[in-house]
């Protein structure tokens, strides 16, 4: 510009102004409210549950590490979640057994080995896949793949971890996959490149190049999955048999925390001890999930400094 | 292909259309002058939806309205007032009394309206027919021994794993507490039962598990499982579930159900009740799987709890 003299600096106008930081302020107070809603959450639950863990009868260590749960006991209640804790941890761990390679792999075969056409109509069919509601999974796992348990192993029950765990898997690969091919996707084209021109087949391009350069969303991408995986209520409460048990196989019947609470705190009277104690094992969950997010942050803050 | 501007106005046709269709509707909607709001039992949700269904035929211009979720729900929902009728498969509670008269200052008023069985299920290749209530206490019960059906004497051939699979429901459910109740009475069941979420699931496993024992309402039986026979002590007759029974009283897992109002019902509700307890409302029981209340008692179920 070759402007002989500076133009005066255009004023806006007191409304102009008004109007911005109003909207700045409201773009704040959304950025914020994402804070207030978990920590209300939060206060919210362990508010109801809080006179139950004050109260003298309360044991903590009996809550955590007793199996005995008789919450409608006539002689002696008892509210030892041991066992639904195992529960929930023991469908998980099996879901992610499953999920984790299949997502992986799928995510893998997306980004790197599949023809552009064939790879738009998979991404179609997996977000189909994410949108089938849990009730939708829990009768599947109910109704069919009951009887393939049952059928391909000779379980007594087909309702068990196997199930449970097998069901989970299928809600969580689609996840796994979106997200990690993401992370695969976002590793720059000069990596591969550069891999290529020093001569690397494409299956040592993915293994000594892409996967450690997309290590943290891959890390995320499972976390998500086993996020969904142990906060799944539905689908669980109608696949895995419900059964207070710790289980010895993976053909045993369980019972997760979140569908203990789903089951339960309808027919619990409001204020009532049981129902207190149904929302602390909400906050168990809570913590849990809680720990699994901060091990994933710190997992993926230790990767990138390496990385 | 149609042009923009044609397509956005078959929509704003479409729309219009719609609205005068949901306005239309909506006028008929409101058209039952009163709508009785009935809660409870799961058990009794078959059955009441069958009463309202009947019933909308008898009296057009009364709307019932029937949603389950358990005896508790129902009652907690009374003393809420947010109900006018509670339905319940067992007795109401003194401590739930006291909170209705506290919450609203009437006393709840209790309508027997039928009878409801319970029947222990096994499949139907199960050889057993009958069972006492000790034995049923060794399996269910938390120190119970019996863990194998080849600890009764029941064979079968071909399954290596006989271990008893316990089919129970949810704690807080009162089918469950009337079974438990009737079992081991104050003590605790075992742990590791598959505690379903409804008395059709309960049938439903049991009807595929060959190796499964199971309770359930009577009016839930289908052909794939067995009712056993009930015996009070291990000498004891066994009383096989029927109809005469439960109205005699010898069958010892029979209850009776239950229709809940705040104070004494008015006007729609009381007609509504009164329907119930009268022929037609009883057939509906019957049809429900369940045992209606005999002629001669059904005066004394409607005045006579007056008196609790």
């Amino acid at each position: 510009m070759t402007a002989p003299a500076p133009a005066p600096r255009p004023q806006r106008s007191r409304l102009e102004r008004l109007g911005e930081s109003l909207l700045e302020g409201l773009i704040r107070l959304s950025g914020v409210s994402a804070i207030v809603f978990v920590l209300a959450i939060f206060f919210f639950v362990f508010r109801e549950a809080a006179p139950v863990v004050f109260s003298r009868n309360f044991d903590l260590w009996k809550f955590l590490f007793s199996i005995e749960w008789y919450p409608t006991s006539a002689s002696n209640v008892r509210y030892g979640t041991f066992a639904l804790t195992v529960g929930s941890f023991a469908v998980t761990a099996l879901a992610m057994a499953i999920a984790v390679p299949f997502g992986l792999g799928a995510a893998i075969y997306l980004s790197e080995f599949c023809g552009r056409r064939l790879r738009e109509t998979l991404k179609i069919v997996i977000e189909l896949l994410s949108a089938i509601p849990s009730v939708v999974w829990g009768f599947i796992a109910l109704t069919v793949t009951s009887k393939l348990v049952v059928d391909a192993t000779g379980a007594a029950v087909g309702v068990n971890v196997l199930n449970g765990g097998v069901v989970l898997a299928l809600m969580s690969v689609p996840i796994i996959v979106s997200i990690g091919e993401d992370a695969l996707k976002a590793v720059p084209d000069s990596y591969r490149e550069a891999a290529l021109a020093l001569g690397a087949t494409r299956w040592q391009v993915v293994y000594r190049v892409l996967l450690p350069a997309a290590r943290n969303g891959l890390l995320a991408a499972v976390l998500l999955g086993v996020g969904r995986a142990v906060g799944e209520t539905m689908a669980v409460l109608m696949a895995t048999g419900h059964a207070v048990h710790i289980p010895g196989s993976l053909l045993d019947s369980v019972r997760t925390l979140t569908a203990n609470i789903a089951a339960e705190l309808g027919e619990a009277p409001v204020g009532s001890d049981h129902y207190r104690v149904l929302f602390l094992t909400g906050v168990l969950l809570f913590c849990i999930t809680f720990a699994v997010n901060i091990v994933a942050d710190l997992a993926i803050r230790g990767v990138r400094r390496r990385g | 292909m149609p042009s923009a501007p044609q397509s956005r106005r078959r929509v704003g046709l479409t729309l219009a259309a719609a609205l005068s269709f949901a306005c239309a509707g909506g006028r008929e909607a409101s058209g039952p002058a009163t709508v009785i709001q009935n809660k409870g039992s799961d058990t009794m949700v078959n059955v009441a939806q069958a009463w309202a269904e009947e019933y909308a035929l008898v009296a057009p211009d009364v709307k019932v309205e029937v949603s389950g979720g358990g005896s508790g729900v129902g009652i907690a929902a009374l003393i809420k007032g947010a109900v006018d009728i509670a339905s319940a498969s067992r007795n109401i509670k003194d401590e739930e009394i006291e909170q209705v008269r506290l919450n609203t200052g009437k006393d709840p008023r209790d309508f027997v309206v039928g009878y409801d069985a319970l029947a222990v299920y096994v499949h139907e290749d199960n050889p057993l027919t009958h069972l006492d209530r000790e034995t049923l206490a060794g399996i269910f019960g938390e120190h119970g021994t019996i863990e194998r059906w080849s600890e009764l004497g029941v064979r079968f051939p071909g399954v290596e794993d006989d271990r008893i699979v316990r089919v129970s429901r949810q704690s807080s459910s009162g089918t469950f507490e009337f079974f438990r109740s009737w079992v081991v009475g104050k003590k605790d069941f075992k742990l590791g039962s598959r505690d379903l979420n409804g008395s059709k699931e309960v049938v439903e496993l049991v009807g595929h598990t060959l190796t499964a024992i199971g309770f359930s309402g009577m009016g839930y039986a289908t052909p794939a499982v067995k009712m056993l026979g009930l015996a009070d002590a291990p000498g004891a007759a066994p009383v096989p579930p029927s109809l005469d029974a439960v109205l005699d009283g010898s069958y010892p897992l029979a209850r009776s159900l239950h229709l809940y109002t705040l104070g004494e019902p008015k006007g729609a509700t009381q007609a509504y009740l009164d329907w119930i307890l009268s022929e037609p409302g009883q057939q509906v029981v019957a049809r429900s799987g369940y045992v209606p209340v005999p002629p001669s008692a059904r005066a004394a179920a409607g005045a006579g709890a007056a008196a609790r």
